[in-house]
């Protein structure tokens, strides 16, 4: 109970509320990571899997390519990272980018090789031009699986961009190593919290969005199948 | 009465599994004492072994769970082997808790240590800081937790502000009161609790009136990223461990510590009065008149660098040539 005490008394105390250590600031910080890293696994990953899954060739390779990814420990590549390329901010956000990819790309692979093959066909006979078949039938058919897989990756990201804080870079991951190193176990439960907080909030907020953007033909064809 | 059949196949039955009910039961029992003695005391799994080790003539030599301190549980060892001294090994027990209490139940005899942390340990509030300091007051620290010291040696690993050759060529910098007036100028790594120790930003502030520019936490304990962080200028200092092999790959100078800014952590025996024998006493005392930082950071390197060899295996080849002939 203790613990619990301690950890909200490091919440609610003003002094960690304000300043370039204050929680305001390391949020900022690790919400910056997380977006930097998202939008270069989007950039990377979405296309990736928009054209995996539209010409349906090398499915197998994508499969096999995002396994891989997902069993390699960040904290390791971050460490191999840094060595190779010195300390920065690269290092650890190219990191949690491979992190990232693999739900990213696997989301949208499946989501788009999932579509109907008549309904495909039926755009094509309309003379639909491959491109026009991709974003005006595919993409909207497959953009709630594609979402899912984002925000499985955005998940994620914001919980694991803590690690950053392993070398000398904020977020909130800040309380937590630092926090382990003097065994201040009360600030450690603050940061897990605050991480918590953050990604249950995206995630919510992630939730809206793939509600507002699916088309309420589908929607429809989910409610009364 | 005539026992049915199946009753007297039942009673052979039953008597068949005596034997490994028992062993099933105790094994139980045995498991349960070590299971409760892990999550409150992590040292009773050891306790069962006390009276074994105590009892018979062999000294337990045992170690911490880094490997600079079992490779140092080998040198020890070795030497009391040739001194002729049965020896039992114990590697890898733990932290300092869990060694100090090994030590006190008489499950291992002797285990190497690092006088200002025991010190520290046995006595949270002692203020002594250099190496003589800090053996004067060691033994009465220890005395009341029937625990004792024997020499310590020169070699010492302990926190030390470390600098690129280039970095100390271009400031003339031999110590740390040299960097004072730089300060200001240069960028320092180290761990993060750096920031919050008495040692550490407030103490060199205090101590020497150095601010630096910056202070970058980098997590893993002056390793490979630290050093690469000075070695690529990103930090001009670091607080780096002095057996650190990269202070001697890397031509890394430690700055010297004049007022003691990092307490003096001498490597010697932690032992319980009256435990070992008075030729053990006389081989470890001798030993430790020989054993250098130097020594540390080579047989670090042997154990945690590209050789990766055992312990046991490092040890070995300081101990034949240093003359332990008999040692193995």
């Amino acid at each position: 109970m203790n613990l619990f005490s301690e950890a909200a008394q490091f919440l609610t105390d003003p002094a960690n509320w304000s300043g370039a250590t204050g929680i305001p600031q390391r949020l900022l910080e690790h919400v910056g990571y997380s977006l930097l890293t998202m939008g270069i696994a989007l950039a990377i990953a979405v296309p990736l899997g928009l054209w995996v899954g539209h010409t349906r060739r090398g499915g197998g390779v994508i499969v096999g390519l995002a396994g891989a990814l997902r069993s390699l420990p960040t904290l390791g590549l971050l460490t191999l990272f840094t060595l190779l390329m010195g300390l920065g901010l690269m290092p650890p956000i190219l990191a949690l980018v491979l992190l990232a990819i693999p739900p990213i790309l696997s989301g949208t692979y499946s989501g788009v090789a999932a579509v109907s093959p008549a309904l495909v066909d039926a755009a094509r006979s309309m003379g639909m031009t491959e491109g026009q078949v991709l974003t005006r039938v595919e993409i909207p058919v497959a953009l709630p699986v594609i979402l899912g897989g984002i925000r499985n990756a955005a998940l994620q990201v914001l919980a694991t961009v803590t690690i950053v804080a392993y070398i000398n870079l904020g977020g909130l991951g800040r309380y937590l190593i630092d926090g382990l190193a003097v065994r201040d176990y009360a600030r450690m439960l603050a940061s897990v919290v605050l991480v918590a907080v953050l990604a249950l909030a995206a995630d919510a907020l992630l939730a809206l969005v793939q509600r507002l953007v699916t088309s309420p033909g589908l929607r429809l064809a989910g409610d009364r199948p | 009465m005539t026992p049915s059949p199946s009753t007297q196949r039942t009673r052979v039955a039953h008597r068949a599994l005596r034997p490994a009910a028992w062993a099933a039961v105790t094994a139980t029992a045995v498991f349960a004492l070590t299971a409760c003695g892990g999550g409150s005391d992590p040292l009773a799994e050891n306790s069962g072994d006390a009276a074994s080790g105590g009892s018979s003539d062999a000294v337990t030599v045992g170690s911490a769970d880094f490997p600079e301190s079992q490779v140092i549980a080998e040198l020890y060892a070795g030497v009391l082997r040739d001194a002729g001294v049965t020896v039992e090994t114990k590697p890898g027990i733990g932290a300092r808790e869990a060694y100090v209490g090994a030590v006190k139940d008489g499950s291992v005899d002797v285990v190497p240590d690092y006088s200002g942390n025991l010190l520290l340990f046995a006595d949270k509030d002692a203020t002594a800081a250099s190496a003589e300091d800090i053996m004067k007051a060691l033994p009465s620290a220890l005395e009341g937790q029937q625990l004792s010291v024997l020499d310590p040696s020169r070699a010492e690993n302990k926190d030390a502000l470390v600098v690129t050759q280039a970095t100390a060529e271009k400031y003339g910098l031999t110590s740390i009161e040299d960097l004072s007036s730089v300060c200001g100028d240069l960028v320092m790594a180290g761990p993060p609790e750096f920031q919050e120790r008495a040692y550490g930003v407030d103490g060199l502030k205090q101590k020497y009136d150095c601010s630096f520019k910056s202070f970058q936490p980098i997590n893993d304990g002056g390793g490979p990223l630290t050093v690469q962080a000075l070695t690529q200028d990103d930090a001009q200092v670091a607080d780096i461990f002095t057996t650190t092999p990269a202070i001697q790959d890397q031509h890394l100078t430690v700055l010297e510590d004049p007022k003691n800014n990092f307490i003096a952590q001498q490597v010697l025996p932690l032992t319980a009065p009256d435990r070992l024998p008075q030729n053990a006493v006389d081989a470890l005392n001798e030993f430790s008149t020989k054993l250098t930082t130097q020594d540390l950071i080579d047989l670090n390197r042997k154990v945690s660098g590209d050789q990766q060899q055992n312990p046991a295996d490092a040890a070995k080849q300081w101990l034949s040539d240093h003359g332990y002939e008999k040692a193995s």
